[in-house]
């Protein structure tokens, strides 16, 4: 399966999701520069973290009107896999491609440290190789991800199951403790209503290799994998984007 | 002509920053604040010499860019 890697200015967890996919998975991947405007040939899209043009104005904010989101747009719209990531996510929700917005967090500080999700919809293309109610270890490190969102929009994430990860503790209780940044309802990762686009704020790709000491994030790339073989979501959809 | 734009979150969206901003304020002594909210103050030129124009593109602005309308409010002023 082909991979693009979006890059933007100020993109610092790019050649970690390179180096996971193509390393430790053995897929072909291709970084995009952000004023790329075809995603042609790719079968997904990983938006990576970092602090895209500084996080100028908003996180996300000035990202979003890069040339290369009309393509992933597009490309979201035919139904194209797209992992948001940290920053990655940030940028997603600026677009409008994923509802809600981000805050700063709760402590107002930068939060850097693992912390446990637990899977609430196991039936996405992110997350078909975990269980509903499993508990994974997965470093977060950012300052603006206490996730908000209306009480009308909260009840049609829980509703259609838009919610996929949730902060918990090792057990997967959803206490307050185990929340790092105060997000709404605890959550930590967002789906879009056609279901192929996520949005997560912890770093899977820093969680994929066991000499790491912890594989828990390879399970989201290798349920990525799993979709685009079965072909649930054409890989055709690429072509055009 | 001038335009002098405010953002701020909306009402009932928690503020950490005014929460911890409330919090000195308090311990400094000064303890009639309250309800401290941060936000955001732009200002910027702009090439029109009819004020709704400048006024409408203002307003494009915000709702496009400068404010994220999920989670904030804008107001502004223009002046020639």
């Amino acid at each position: 399966m082909k991979f693009g890697v979006v890059v933007f200015p100020g993109s610092n967890c790019d050649q970690d999701c390179i180096h996971v996919l193509s390393d430790v998975l053995d897929q072909q991947v291709t970084p995009v520069w952000h004023k790329e405007t075809s995603l042609k040939g790719l079968d997904a899209v990983v938006l990576p973290g970092g602090f895209s043009y500084g996080d100028y104005l908003r996180t996300g904010a000035i990202a979003r009107f890069s040339p290369v989101m009309e393509a992933v747009k597009a490309f979201a719209q035919k139904g194209g896999i797209v992992l948001g990531i940290c920053n990655g996510f940030q940028i997603l929700l600026e677009a409008g491609l994923l509802p809600g917005a981000m805050l700063r967090n709760r402590s107002l500080t930068f939060v850097c440290k693992d912390v446990y999700v637990r899977v609430e919809n196991a039936a996405t293309p992110f997350t078909g190789r975990c269980e509903v109610g499993q508990v994974l270890k997965i470093p977060v490190a950012h300052a603006d991800g206490n996730y908000y969102t209306d009480e009308v929009m909260l009840s049609q994430l829980k509703a259609s199951a838009q919610v996929v990860f949730r902060y918990c503790d090792q057990v997967g209780r959803l206490t307050e403790d185990a929340n790092p940044n105060g997000s709404l309802d605890h959550i930590a990762g967002v789906l879009n209503a056609q279901g192929n686009v996520l949005g997560m704020m912890p770093h899977p790709e820093r969680c994929a290799e066991e000499i790491l000491g912890n594989d828990d994030g390879r399970r989201i790339f290798l349920s990525m994998l799993d979709a685009l073989k079965t072909g649930k979501l054409s890989s055709d959809v690429g072509v055009a984007g | 002509m001038k335009a002098k734009i405010y953002i701020t979150l909306k009402k009932g969206i928690l503020d950490p920053q005014g929460k911890a901003v409330a919090h000195a304020l308090a311990t400094l002594g000064f303890k009639s604040a309250t309800n401290v909210r941060m936000g955001k103050y732009v200002e910027l030129d702009i090439n029109e010499t009819a004020r709704d124009k400048a006024e409408a593109a203002v307003k494009a602005m915000c709702e496009k860019l400068l404010a994220n309308t999920v989670i904030e409010d804008y107001r502004f002023e223009v002046e020639s």
